[in-house]
């Protein structure tokens, strides 16, 4: 092994080299805390930057590690995403947390998470999978249980990490099953002999159980209203997208390629959860007071919708899911976005907390609009163009039935999303949230991610670029 | 830039000439201006239209243009007009351009107010030039979402409820498409080939018959029930009264237009024999809309109900004509569609304008105005005369065509709901003429003694509508010349 070699984890390096620098600063800043916050997002920057050079496809460690044109930039996604959030918690941060000088932790704890999705997609095998969930998952229950002072914070710190456990332990359960059936780890070598007996089915199923935790898939999205709604809201924004992309993301290398034998048996089982999910988020979002809730609702039937685009399990599912969880990440942390620098200005969360919001507060209404309207799939923000494509995806394979179902459901989403549209543009209220300006970071952010619902969409070369890196399944 | 993209690209630029300018005279200004080129352009556009068939050139769609916009689905942005989407394009500016003249007076959020009308009329000129499925169906949706802002913050009444009924219903019905959308996609390459959205090529391609049964119905709700396709027409009477003036002009006249206009463009062209083999059925539901649509209408005492359920009424003999399928009834139908637009624009800003002077829409209040407000009175009695098809005017014109396609048909099935859709232009005479006895005839209702004239701005939008429902009326082979020449390749894919 040579340096050259090495640089194929590049991402994974500077990132710890990130991380390190950043524990050392926050002990040497002793004055003024709030440095770090700056700090950590200019390394993150500088980080997020340095991703875009180009990498070379390969695996490392005997193909435990790999990476390739998809999985780097996809990585790049959710270094995208995380430096968005990361700029909206730095607010909440100062305003929150500076008075017990807890700063740094934070976003050593949001990175290391970080670090740990990527080994997840860049997993060649159960194992280093393994390591990257566990790795991923451990700083988040920290960080739900962050505000110290929140019983709710502490509740959803709770009620994460015995979530995220139980379901590592099915998931590890499902791996070894899957070992002693076909005696090897590699997901290479499992493709090659996997057979159709009851014990790799049961590994398949409590395999995908234990991922489905992690995207919130119905039956197993309990946890999820409950720790959107305690944990700071960067933090049910991180769960939300990054977590939730980067284990959709490898249920599908896994699904599409390893297990690709089993087609026959998760198909239909896609086809159920997707359906189930997408009713349930939805009705479920329907009733909600609570935005974070909501929003986790939400979270829940957006992917259903995923689900329904992985069905066709060819190349062109492939770029659809990973088009639309782009989009997605950035809806989403625009919607939270609003929502936290809102509920930081007055500390209101309710839906009817924003009446008349539009007339004290033109620019936040508008930005909750438009990724709300992205989540929707409202043309001609970029939501709509995700959505789209993962019809066609579903589509391509004949399941028009679960593409009516899913459009039915867009229509049952659109009611609630329009909800917050109507409060917050329709309605008057004697006592708006007052006219309120926040931080700079907050308002970059939420001005980037406006741009990308719109660019996203309507620039195809981005649609062009995944769709050319995605040929991994090979049809 | 393309003389075609100019019509999206200009709605786009007041609106960001909107956003930048301060002061409730500039927004009005700004917005007239742009709606001023805007119908401008739509005149030169059918000028230059008309003297490219004069030099002979006789291809299906002029002023082409087709650049790939998403290669791997192979979704391009095609655009192209004919006859019949020039006349929809003059009739949307000139309906936005009465429509801003008529808003003059908005002064609560007045910006955001002309923004939303001006994205809603970018939506409705993108689907009128589209020719590729997947760039008509976003403008669909851009042009409907706008519709729950406008009828939300300006409406009036249960704005929020009818706000909301109606983007949830249009929406609903844009699923619908989508479905129909992707089945069609996926059967373009049924004679080899590659899957495409254009509809040209779609045509020619012999989409399995299966597939055609299966999906003509998607198609043909989706873009039935925005044409107030009854029983899903519930979303239009009460968004039309809530809705502000404008937006009930141009929700009447431009934005129910796309359904007959997509069901005519995109259902019928692409699956015959879908078509063949649903009509009748959908036939059934669109008599029924017929003359429900006039029976609801005399109940009505709402002035806005009353030309709601008329629009159903006359929309569902668009529905009628269209399925009838053969030439006369389809040009009557595109008549129908430029007539009743027209016409039901002048009502509604008529009813705005009363509204604004009387403070109730309730027929049974009024009574006796033709003495306060004579020239308001007049132009109401016009377009009462032509909404029940007064020869001379447009109404005429189109269900004559209409009716006459109609009776082409002689098995009994169809002469049955010819006759049935006849009778109901007895009805339509009933409800019109009681409203205008009520209204506008008699002694003056004591505490209407005193209204304001009618202003410049008012004169300035009604007049224009006026001349554009005499045209039609008493130049109608003009008219009906383009739209039978635009027809030509459709009906012939068709038989």
């Amino acid at each position: 092994m040579n340096w050259n070699t090495m640089l194929l984890m590049r991402q994974e390096i500077v990132l710890t080299i990130v991380i390190l620098v950043l524990l050392l600063a926050d002990v040497f800043v002793t004055k003024d805390k709030k440095t770090v916050n700056y700090i950590a997002i200019g390394l993150f920057a500088i980080h997020t930057l340095i991703g875009f050079l180009p990498l070379d496809a390969g695996s490392l460690f005997g193909d435990s590690f790999r990476t390739s044109p998809l999985i780097f930039g996809f990585k790049n996604v959710l270094n995208v995403g995380v430096l968005l959030i990361i700029m909206q918690s730095a607010s909440w941060l100062n305003s929150k947390m500076l008075q017990y000088q807890k700063i740094g932790e934070f976003y050593a704890l949001i990175f290391s998470s970080l670090l740990g999705m990527y080994f997840m997609i860049s997993a060649g095998n159960f194992l280093m999978l393994y390591l990257g969930l566990e790795l991923s998952t451990l700083p988040v229950a920290a960080l739900a249980a962050y505000d110290i002072h929140s019983r709710k914070s502490s509740e959803a710190g709770i009620k994460l990490i015995l979530s995220a456990a139980l379901s590592s332990g099915v998931l590890l359960f499902g791996v070894s099953i899957l070992y002693a059936a076909n005696g090897s780890m590699y997901f290479a070598n499992i493709h090659d002999n996997l057979g159709h007996s009851y014990l790799t089915i049961m590994g398949l199923v409590m395999f995908f159980s234990g991922l489905a935790f992690k995207i919130s898939l119905v039956p197993f999205h309990f946890w999820t209203a409950d720790v959107y709604e305690g944990a700071p809201t960067p933090v049910s924004n991180y769960l939300s997208v990054i977590s939730k992309a980067s284990a959709v993301f490898i249920l599908m290398f896994v699904l599409f390629i390893t297990l690709r034998e089993l087609k026959d048996i998760w198909t239909p089982m896609l086809y159920i959860v997707s359906v189930l999910t997408m009713f349930i988020g939805n009705f479920f979002a329907l009733r909600q007071q609570n935005l974070k809730r909501f929003l986790a609702f939400s979270s829940v039937a957006q992917a259903g919708f995923i689900m329904m685009g992985m069905l066709a399990a060819n190349d062109l599912a492939v770029s659809t899911v990973v088009y639309f969880l782009a989009i997605y990440i950035f809806s989403n942390i625009g919607a939270f976005g609003v929502v936290q620098a809102v509920s930081i200005a007055s500390g209101k969360e309710n839906i009817d907390d924003y009446n008349g919001l539009y007339r004290t507060n033109p620019m936040m209404s508008l930005a909750i609009m438009i990724a709300l309207f992205s989540l929707a799939g409202v043309p001609p923000i970029a939501g709509f163009f995700g959505k789209f494509f993962l019809y066609t995806s579903a589509a391509s394979q004949g399941y028009y039935a679960l593409v009516f179902i899913a459009v039915v459901n867009v229509t049952i989403s659109l009611y609630y999303y329009l909800l917050v549209v109507r409060a917050a543009f329709l309605r008057n209220s004697e006592t708006p949230i007052p006219y309120f300006r926040s931080d700079l970071l907050t308002r970059i952010g939420i001005i980037i991610v406006m741009i990308g619902l719109f660019f996203l969409g309507l620039y195809s070369p981005f649609y062009d670029y995944i769709q050319e890196v995605s040929k991994i399944v090979g049809i | 830039m393309d003389i075609l993209t100019l019509f999206v690209v200009v709605p786009v630029l007041t609106v960001v000439a909107l956003v930048f300018s301060k002061g409730i005279k500039a927004y009005r200004l700004v917005a007239a201006i742009g709606m001023g080129i805007q119908t401008l352009m739509s005149f030169n556009l059918l000028y230059q239209f008309l003297q490219l068939r004069e030099a002979g050139n006789t291809d299906v769609m002029l002023f082409t243009k087709d650049v790939l916009w998403f290669a791997p689905m192979n979704i391009h942005y095609a655009i192209g007009v004919d006859g019949i989407s020039v006349l929809m394009i003059l009739l949307t500016s000139i309906i936005v351009l009465t429509g801003t003249f008529v808003s003059w007076k908005v002064n609560d959020l007045p910006k955001e107010f002309f923004i939303s009308l001006i994205v809603l009329a970018s939506g409705v000129f993108g689907f009128f030039i589209s020719v590729d499925l997947f760039t008509m169906f976003v403008f669909y949706e851009i042009a409907v979402i706008p519709m729950f802002l406008l009828i939300g913050i300006w409406g009036t009444g249960p704005r929020e409820y009818a706000a909301m009924k109606l983007t949830l219903m249009l929406m609903g019905a844009s699923a619908l498409l989508l479905v129909g959308l992707l089945g069609v996609y996926f059967n373009s390459n049924a004679d080899g080939g590659a899957l495409t959205f254009n509809i040209f090529e779609i045509s020619k391609v012999h989409i399995p018959l299966a597939a055609q049964k299966l999906f003509f119905p998607f198609l043909f709700i989706g873009f039935a029930v925005i044409g107030a396709f009854f029983p899903f027409h519930t979303w239009s009477p009460d968004g039309h009264a809530s809705a502000p003036t404008a937006v009930s002009m141009l929700h009447a006249g431009v934005l129910m237009k796309l359904g007959g206009y997509g069901i005519f463009r995109v259902a019928m062209f692409v699956m015959p024999d879908g078509a063949h083999y649903w009509a009748n059925f959908f036939m059934v539901f669109a008599v029924i809309g017929v003359f429900y649509g006039a029976l609801a209408a005399i109940k009505q005492k709402d002035l806005k109900y009353i030309n709601a359920y008329s629009s159903v009424s006359h929309l569902g003999l668009v529905l009628l004509a269209l399925l009838m399928m053969n030439e006369v009834a389809w040009k009557g139908a595109m008549l129908q569609s430029l007539s009743h637009g027209f016409i039901t624009a002048l009502f509604f800003a008529l009813i705005g304008m009363i509204y604004g002077r009387t403070h109730t829409r309730i027929v049974t209040k009024m009574g006796g105005l033709l003495n306060v407000i004579p020239i308001l009175g007049a132009l109401y009695v016009i377009a009462g005369m032509a909404n029940l098809g007064l020869p001379g005017f447009s109404g005429f014109v189109a269900e004559m065509n209409i009716f006459v396609g109609a009776f082409q048909h002689t098995d009994t099935f169809h002469r049955v709901i010819t006759i049935i859709a006849v009778s109901s232009i007895v009805v339509t005479a009933v409800y019109i003429l009681r409203v205008v006895g009520m209204m506008l005839m008699g002694p003056t209702t004591p505490e209407f003694k005193n209204l304001p004239k009618i202003t410049w701005y008012e004169r300035t939008g009604t007049y224009i509508l006026v001349l554009f429902i005499t045209l039609i009326g008493i130049f109608p082979f003009w008219w009906g010349g383009i739209i039978t020449e635009s027809i030509g390749p459709f009906i012939k894919n068709l038989l």
